[in-house]
């Protein structure tokens, strides 16, 4: 085994850094209370471990580090600065399941039987030293003969020798080194989700070409170049822009008619339709003019215009590709379940678990359906349901819901209830998932187009008809004139490129949202509805403090040896405060219901709780909030030291944040908890009868439906508590630490430090319509001085080729300016 | 002046071929990902000189 040695390497950018590194690691092995592990950055605690003078915070990430040197390579510890994963944080997921044929099948994207393809989605993955080491897989597992990381994606791709490897032994490695690949049904049932953003480019492809050509080729037309050249030119021309062009009427444009027509069959005018009349006249026409000798037709025009609009897509189809927007439940259940059929243990798909099972869920795995305990001990953490992180404890018999992870020695259940009925997942079954999701909102394009469409129409027969006496063929060119300039190019391009553009700085300010019409639907929130723990408070965090005489280290230790016999929030929460203290045994433990603890540590009675039962002043009161804190009053052998004061950590700039969106909108608060630190809630929200308490997740959806009719609702949540609320709402937001984490399905995810941006958020959301008001405007006077043109009939194809792209670029440019300029003053770039 | 005619047809054949090569990188996913590539670039794959002790 030999030391790493890694060569300074002058032509990466950290290279700079390392010397700075270098002496913040040095320093901090002389300062014991700093020292980070080498693998994975964490300050090292207690039972760490040192190897080659490197310093690891548990055995896990030493075992990982002396992995990587036997196989030399640790230039993984180069690229970026403690890089690693540190298995604490892993769960023991077993991959047995993977050897099952079906399951395999699913999961791979090819195989021949002796090479096979596949790809796991890897939310560690977070840095360069990431991508190199996932991409040298093949030094550590002999089958794998390439692997290739996709990084916004959060994917590996990899290819394998079924010979030599298996999928299963694939996990096993990745799970080793930390990169736990998550694997589940939705895993396996969406694929090929990036093929609709090839087909745009596709298309797109196919449009600049003709579109650059077809431009090359009327440029004797534009300088009026025909007559000095041969007449055979001219023609030769006029069939080789109708040959260009006919790959973009075709193929290029037909969303545009597919999404027309599906407007009309459901009797609306979209924004397609008056596009489509635009592409269809221009190229009805010009090959008219082409076949009959006429002109030269306005092919150049035609697509151009189509061009320029799939181009306005892609920059709208920005997607954010780790994050999925579209979870349900079936995203975080495993993909099998460990059950004991005759004594044995088999594991099988989770899809096939039926009623009166009896399973094993091991230290994190997730209990998948409502059963009872049979065999174990059960401390189940719903941090994933509710977002309340401190662990429930649970007893033989009791019935543990769906969606708690077990923390600690493995259980055995029998299960009560299918996936599908249980508590949690039986929200799914709400008419709000089933349904297709119909917008209650009509977009604006869409309302504006239909009052568009009717006067273009108009305009162009009045037209028409006025020139009718001049003879028929100057009518029909008037009235194809008139529905040529009319096309709402400009307006087609100004909302994709608004949008897209809002979209990459909302993306900025770490707030993505799933797609365009999000924004569109924000700027029309007359009502936020919060969710509490987790979006309002920090989920995990809250801080303990002693207020009364300095406590000994050995009061300290009987304190917390007391404390750990609880499963009271508070009494978790002390127990958890008070780091670095050992545990001794405790007699008489007493827990009295609304009042507090009690117990004897080495001799000494301990007395936790209420002051009335602390300090038996029956002037005292029970445990409360005070502000938002609580407190815990501790005795020690019939003296009263002090309290704890036990502070539930809100998100910062929270009240300033409230106030703000309430000069705005209506706030409400749905919480699952009960009413503790209502008093603390009332003082923030001006309208304390809208804060609701012990709320389950159908109460929150039914609120929010009984909300809608005074206005569009955005709901801001976290939990899976919250999915049928966010779903039921017109915009769901979910608030996440993690981005690439779990979060439930929704409209937008905001990572938890950009909280305070939401009043600014609804704002530019707001700003940003008007911009697209503007920009139309803008289009609408080219509209109106092209159509005097057009009235007059003088619209030549010059003409033509030049209005079109200028007012088209125009409305590009204006509308990108215009937002980053509010941006910068809204300070959201 | 009929050469103008053969640079034509040279021309948009030229442009055609380029238009091939487009559709073929979207096809094989040069434009899934176009972040990784970057960063891929960085590494080098001097093997020996991590043998180096």
């Amino acid at each position: 085994m030999g030391i790493c040695y890694i060569p300074p390497d002058t032509r990466k950018p950290y290279y700079f850094i390392k010397p700075w590194i270098n002496y913040l690691q040095d320093k901090n092995r002389i300062n014991k209370e700093e020292i980070i592990c080498y693998h994975c950055g964490d300050i090292c605690k207690e039972g760490s471990v040192t190897k080659e003078e490197k310093n690891f915070c548990c055995k896990g990430c030493k075992i990982v580090y002396e992995i990587l040197d036997e196989n030399n390579l640790c230039k993984y510890y180069s690229i970026d600065r403690n890089p690693g994963i540190s298995p604490k944080v892993r769960s023991e997921i077993k991959y047995e399941f993977l050897d099952d044929v079906q399951i395999k099948k699913q999961l791979l994207d090819f195989s021949d039987g002796n090479t096979s393809m596949a790809s796991f989605f890897i939310p560690q993955i977070h840095c360069s030293s990431c991508i190199w080491l996932l991409e040298n897989l093949y030094k550590l597992d002999a089958g794998i003969t390439h692997s290739r990381v996709n990084f916004p994606e959060k994917k590996i791709t990899f290819k394998y020798l079924e010979t030599k490897t298996s999928l299963r032994k694939i996990s096993e490695l990745l799970d080793s080194l930390g990169y736990e690949p998550l694997i589940n049904l939705d895993a396996a049932e969406k694929k090929g989700r990036s093929s609709h953003l090839k087909k745009l480019y596709y298309k797109v492809g196919v449009a600049g070409f003709a579109f650059g050509n077809i431009m090359l080729l009327s440029f004797p037309e534009y300088l009026g170049l025909e007559k000095f050249s041969e007449p055979g030119f001219h023609k030769l021309f006029g069939y080789l822009n109708l040959i260009l062009s006919l790959p973009v009427f075709f193929y290029s444009g037909s969303e545009y008619y597919i999404s027309a027509y599906k407007g009309l069959k459901n009797k609306i005018i979209n924004i397609d339709f008056p596009l489509f009349l635009g592409i269809f006249v221009l190229f009805a026409r010009s090959v008219y003019e082409i076949l009959a000798q006429t002109g030269a037709g306005y092919m150049d025009s035609m697509t151009g215009l189509v061009f320029f609009l799939l181009a306005g897509k892609i920059f709208q189809s920005k997607t954010y590709g780790s994050m999925n927007f579209e979870r349900s439940y079936k995203s975080f259940f495993p993909f099998s379940v460990t059950v004991i059929k005759t004594g044995k243990e088999t594991t099988i798909p989770l899809a096939s678990l039926k009623k009166g099972d009896r399973i094993i869920v091991r230290n994190n795995e997730l209990i998948p359906a409502d059963s009872i305990l049979f065999k174990g001990d059960g401390n189940i953490d719903y941090g994933f349901v509710t977002g309340e992180s401190l662990p429930v404890q649970k007893v033989l018999g009791e019935i543990i819901s769906a969606g708690g992870r077990q923390a600690g020695g493995a259980i055995e259940l029998e299960v009560l209830n299918d996936v599908s009925q249980s508590y949690l997942t039986q929200l799914w079954n709400n008419d709000v998932f089933t349904k297709e999701d119909t917008s209650r909102l009509q977009s604006f394009s869409n309302s504006i187009s239909k009052y568009f469409t009717i006067a273009v129409l108009m305009l162009a027969a009045g037209s028409a008809a006025y020139w009718m006496p001049y003879g028929l063929n100057i009518a029909v060119n008037v009235f194809t004139a008139v529905l040529i300039v009319a096309c709402p190019c400009a307006l087609a391009l100004a909302i994709p490129f608004t949008y897209g553009n809002v979209m990459r700085i909302f993306g900025r300010n770490k707030f993505y949202v799933k797609n365009a019409s999000v924004i569109e639907k924000l700027s029309k929130i007359s009502s936020v509805v919060f969710d509490k723990t987790g979006t309002l408070t920090q989920s995990g965090k809250s801080e303990v403090v002693f207020r009364g005489r300095a406590l000994s280290d050995y009061e300290l230790m009987l304190i917390k040896s007391v404390a750990k016999n609880s499963t009271h929030p508070l009494s978790r929460k002390i127990y958890e405060h008070l780091t670095g203290f050992e545990t001794i045994e405790v007699k008489e433990f007493a827990e009295i219901t609304g009042k507090g603890i009690s117990g004897i540590a080495d001799g000494n009675k301990i007395l936790l709780g209420s002051e009335l039962f602390a300090s038996g002043n029956p002037n005292a009161a029970k445990i409360r909030t005070f502000g938002k804190s609580s407190r815990v009053y501790l005795s020690i052998n019939g003296e009263v030291p002090g309290k704890f004061e036990i502070t539930n950590s809100y998100r910062g700039g929270l009240a300033e944040t409230i106030t703000r969106l309430e000069k705005k909108v209506g706030l409400h608060l749905l919480s699952g908890d009960n009413n503790n630190e209502a008093e603390y809630l009332e003082n923030l929200f001006r309208q304390p009868h809208q804060l609701r308490f012990g709320q389950s997740p159908e109460d929150k959806l039914e609120y929010i439906k009984g909300i809608q009719f005074g206005g569009n609702v955005l709901m801001i949540g976290d939990g899976l508590n919250d999915a049928g609320a966010l779903k039921q709402s017109d915009v769901g937001i979910s608030v996440s630490d993690d981005v690439s984490n779990f979060s439930p399905a929704c409209d937008g995810i905001l990572e938890s430090g950009s909280f305070t941006k939401i009043p600014d958020i609804l704002e530019f959301s707001r700003l940003s319509v008007k911009v697209i008001i503007t920009s139309f405007s803008i289009s609408f006077i080219y509209n109106i001085a092209a159509l005097f043109i057009a009235i007059e009939g003088m619209l030549t194809p010059i003409v033509a080729a030049i209005l079109m792209p200028v007012s088209s670029i125009s409305v590009v440019v204006f509308s990108v300016v215009a937002t980053n300029f509010l941006a910068k003053r809204k300070k959201l770039s | 002046m009929s050469v103008i005619v053969v640079l034509i047809g040279i021309s948009v054949l030229v442009a055609g071929g380029f238009l091939i090569a487009f559709l073929w990188a979207v096809k094989s996913g040069q434009f899934d990902d176009k972040y990784t590539p970057s960063v891929r670039m960085l590494f080098d794959d001097d093997e020996k000189d991590e043998t180096k002790k």
